[in-house]
Parts: C-alpha cells; structure tokens; sequence
C-alpha cells in the first residue's frame, strides 16, 4: 500500500541539489514527483522516481546520505475538495501527516505523504476504498 | 619544611597602605634584588620539593641534587614538569607537605584523563589572595572601591581567587558569580561597584543586556576598572571594552596550576603584564627545542613557584605562547613583563574562561552512532562574543523525519555541553563534505579575531 521514496540529506547551499539531480540523470532515472523544503542548514530532499532501488544504490555509492523510506500516494479525482475529504478521514481516525505533497498523475491527483501511524493509515485506507499509486503504475 | 613562612606584604594594616605599591619591599625590587631573591627562594622550593616523592624520584633520576643549584641559571638543569605529570600523579601525588596540612584544593573538570588537582595550604591561599591584592591595588583599586566578582566560583579558581584577593585589598566584595545579566547590573547600580572581574566575551554580553534595559555604563554606574582574562583576547577587544564602558580593562593572566588568578596582571601602562618573579621564575624556551629563547622571541610559558608549600611545581610547561616585552617598567616594578598569550603549543581551545581538548569533543561524538568519523571544530567571534561550531557528518539518513534530525542535533549539543561546560552550534552536515582525515587531520579552525 506504500512506495518507495528517495529521502536524501543535503546542505542548504548551491550545488547540492545538482549533484543529485545529475546522478539520477546519468542513471536514466525518471523523477515522478519531488519535494524541498526551505530549512536553515539543511533538508531533507525527497523524490518519487521509477526505479528507486536502483536510484538508492547509485546515489549510495556516490556516497550520498540517501534513505529509502516507505510513503503513502493516494490518488483522487482532479476536483475541489477530494484532498480535503482524504486528509479529514485520515485525521478523524488520529492519523497524523508528517509531511505532504502534491503532483498530477495520468489526469489524477496524488497525495504524497508520511503517516505517523502507518498501520492505522492503512486500515482507513482500505475501509474507506481509497485509491492508491504501486510501484508498478511508475514503471 | 623549608619554605620561609613569613608571610609577605602582611606587615602593615590595609587601612594604612598608602601609595602606589601593595607590597612596595618586593614590587619595587631591582633586578639584582630580584634575582638574588629568586635564586633564594629556589633553593627553598627545590629543597622542599624532596619532600615529595614524585619529585624526589625525579631529581635522583636526573642525577641532581639540592646542592646542584648553585646560580638562577641552574634552574634549566632541573626536568620539566608537565600536565601529563599532575594527571599521572593524581589525586595527591606530587605534594610536597602530608594532606592534613592542606586547606583546599581545586581541580580541573578532567574529561580528557585524570583531571589535575592542586593542593593549597593556609600560607598558600595567602599568599595567593596577596598577589591578586597586589594586582588590583597595581591598577588604583583602593578599600574604598566596590568589587564585583562576575566569574564563575567554585572549582574555577577566578571564582575564590579573585574573591580572597580583593578581600585581602579591603574592597568591599560582591560575589556576583556568572550569569544572570539583570541581576549583574542592578548589583553594579545598586552596590555602586566600581570594578568587575570577568571573561571578555561576558562583558560584551553584559553591555548588550545593558544596552536593551537602557542602562549607560557611564551615566548609570561608577564603574571604572575591569579586570579581564581566563580567555585569550585581543588588544582591540580590550579597546573596544574599554570604549562600550567607559573604563580601564587590564588583563590577568592565571593557571591554576600556579594557584590561579594573579601570576601576572598588567600595570596601570598596558604594556604587558608584569609576572611577580618573587613568586615565580619566568622561562621563555622553544616549544621543539626546549632550549631558552631571547626576549622577544615567542615561545613557550614556563613556570617555576617559589613560595608554595602544598604543592610547589618546578619548571611546570603552561603551553602557552608569549614572549618577554621587557624587565623594566615606568611604574617602577622590574618585575618581567609578558605579552598577551598568542596561542598554545598543544592543541588546547580556550574558549570564554573553559579549556577544552579537541578529544574531549570527538570522544562525545563517537557516542553518536549516526555520525561518521569526521568533525570540525570552528571557533568564531560573532559580535564581539567567542563561539564555537562544531560540524558533525551524518554516517547515515536513518530517517526521513526532519524533526528527528533536529533532535539529534539537541542531543548532541546538550552532550557536549555536559562535557565542555559551553552550549557549541551543531550543525550536521552530509557525509564526505568535511575535509578527510588524513594523518594529522584539521580539526579546529580558528578565526576568531584574537590572535591577529
């Protein structure tokens, strides 16, 4: 029910990112979806690619801080109100997100995000029949 | 026991000092005076040493005896004694006297090893107390000034040191103790203090607090001595001291090695501090070499007491960088005058007031089992107040929670400041950023503005 993330550790300073972003484009790595926040020394960058065991291991050997870390993406219908609908029933149940983000997939919108209770996450999404990304639709 | 004990400069009242010397039979002695003095009090000293079996030892391995010390000169013939000694000899090994004639002790917070402690008898914490006296009467301090004590006490030797001195002056004394800037300022507006003792960095910080409850040094208070040191500075923070309160800033130089607070203390000219040489004999050598350097050359500090009796300490290694400005002074004292310390020659930080070792911060990290080998240490001064940034490497993202890294930067912090008594900046930074360690590695950078 949950897909893999790119979670890598990087210094707020020019060049960091770019690094990334070129070994993922030497590996002929498709980013999906990404997201930085703004932060004092550093942050946490965080990609949905196509391939991302392979991603991991190329980024570790260059000797990145990476982690693979396991995110929810549900998918909804391209209208106002579905994400707030999503995030309400999670909230109701005592799910707290941790971080979000957002892109458009196939003409659906995707919720990206981390639960602090995974397991009951799951059960809100499964009872509820949400809809959900696998690691196959990237591939 | 051979050290003299009569006690110096006890023989008029306070109250009936006039004049510009504390001590004038001892502050105003010719160089010959000086030295036959020292060479006295040498014998003294080394005769009463044999008393201690460390030193004892020491001299029967050297082949050396008492009557071997014939000329000031001798001095050099006699082994180093070093920090490496007092840690190895600890609790009490190298006193000269049995404990039970032993008052106090102090001691350094010792996370690199043993810590060091020296012992004081009675006749010591005197003489000690007599030497600070000697120093804030040098500057003007009168019984009539108001002493304000804004240094850490117990362990920390400018705490007593500075308290016992100013006692002895017969100012009346405020105890302040660190910290608290409110309660600082309204003891110095309410008591009338005339004088503080503090680290630099917390005086610019006082100003500040100052400065935001709109306090003006110059209208507010009648401040007008401070006495500085226990962190190396430069002229221009003096100056700028000086100027931010409109007062006289001297430097003190202490060990507490040598007692603390008082070895040496700048005179009214600013041009040096004068190390009273009927305490100590001054050496200047070659850190490498060990062999004696001309006036004027940086060297290494190196100290020998002369009146100590717990725990007399022979040509002790300070580490510390400086050099001989000259042996004569337009105040009249011939008493050597050292330079501000420019450095070390080991890898010691000294930063406000706390000696830290490198090792004691990499012995903390490694407790971190997310951080990777790598560190550097950064020593900055950030208006006017000394900082230090450690940078840690993280060995891996073991989380995809930023929170948790700003935990882990917390614990971190709140581990090295139980270790080095100071809060440092951590900042984590990812792995392979810092520079490697190869043979000797770049640890600690230093940019403050001190040493310039």
């Amino acid at each position: 029910m949950t897909i893999k993330q790119l979670s890598i550790f990087i210094e707020n300073k020019s060049g960091t990112l770019i690094r990334v972003l070129d070994l993922l484009s030497q590996a002929n790595i498709q980013i999906i979806a990404s997201a930085v926040a703004d932060t004092k020394d550093y942050g946490i960058y965080r990609v949905l690619c196509n391939e991302p065991a392979k991603a991991y291991l190329i980024l570790k050997e260059a000797g990145i801080n990476v982690q693979l870390s396991d995110v929810f993406a549900l998918t909804i219908d391209d209208q106002p109100g579905r994400a707030a609908a999503a995030v309400k029933s999670l909230s109701e149940a005592g799910v707290s997100i941790l971080y979000l983000y957002s892109f458009l997939w196939k003409g659906r919108g995707v919720l990206a995000f981390r639960a602090d209770a995974p397991d009951k996450a799951k059960e809100i999404i499964m009872l509820k029949k949400m809809m959900f990304l696998t690691e196959e639709d990237f591939k | 026991m051979s050290i003299d004990t009569t006690k110096q400069g006890s023989s008029v009242p306070v109250t009936e000092k006039t004049g510009e010397y504390f001590n004038p039979e001892f502050e105003t002695l010719s160089r010959a005076e000086l030295e036959a003095l020292q060479l006295k009090r040498l014998k003294e000293t080394v005769q009463h040493c044999m008393n201690s079996p460390f030193y004892k030892k020491r001299f029967e391995e050297a082949g050396l005896t008492v009557d071997d010390i014939k000329t000031l000169d001798d001095v050099r013939k006699i082994p180093f004694t070093t920090k490496q000694d007092l840690r190895d000899t600890y609790p009490f090994g190298i006193a000269s006297v049995p404990l039970e004639q032993c008052t106090r002790l102090h001691s350094s917070s010792g996370t690199t090893g043993n810590p060091t402690v020296i012992l004081h008898t009675a006749q010591d914490l005197d003489e000690w107390a007599n030497q600070v006296a000697r120093n804030l009467w040098m500057v003007g301090l009168r019984p009539t000034d108001v002493f304000q004590n804004s240094s850490g006490y117990g362990m920390f030797t400018g705490g007593l040191g500075f308290q016992y001195g100013a006692e002895k002056m017969g100012m009346l004394t405020v105890p302040a103790a660190a910290g608290n800037s409110l309660r600082q300022i309204k003891f110095i507006k309410d008591f009338g203090t005339t004088a503080i003792h503090a680290v630099p960095s917390y005086l610019t910080r006082l100003k500040e607090v100052m400065d935001q409850e709109g306090v003006d040094p110059r209208r507010d208070t009648k401040l007008k001595i401070f006495a500085i040191g226990a962190e190396p500075h430069s002229e221009e923070q003096r100056k700028r001291i000086e100027q931010m309160f409109g007062v006289k800033a001297y430097n003190s130089f202490g060990m507490s090695e040598m007692c603390g607070p008082g070895v040496g203390f700048e005179c009214k000219e600013q041009n040096g501090l004068h190390f009273w040489e009927d305490y100590y004999i001054v050496e200047i050598v070659d850190p490498e070499t060990l062999e004696p350097v001309p006036d004027g050359e940086i060297g290494e500090l190196v100290l020998t007491t002369l009146r100590r009796e717990a725990m007399p300490l022979l040509r002790y290694r300070t580490r510390d960088l400086t050099r001989v400005l000259g042996r004569t002074c337009p105040c009249g004292r011939n008493h050597v005058r050292i330079d501000r310390m420019k450095g070390r020659s080991d890898d010691m930080i000294v930063l406000k007031g706390v000696n830290i070792f490198p090792i004691q911060i990499e012995k903390i990290l490694m407790n971190f089992p997310e951080l990777a080998n790598n560190y550097l240490i950064t020593l900055t001064t950030d208006a006017d107040n000394d900082n230090m940034t450690v940078e840690v490497e993280l060995e891996e993202l073991f989380t995809d929670d930023y929170q948790r890294l700003i935990a882990l930067e917390k614990n971190i912090k709140r581990a090295l400041k139980d270790e080095i008594l100071l809060t440092p900046h951590v900042r984590l930074v990812p792995k392979g950023t810092l520079p490697v360690s190869e043979g000797k590695a770049v640890r600690v950078v230093d940019k403050r503005t001190v040493y310039n």
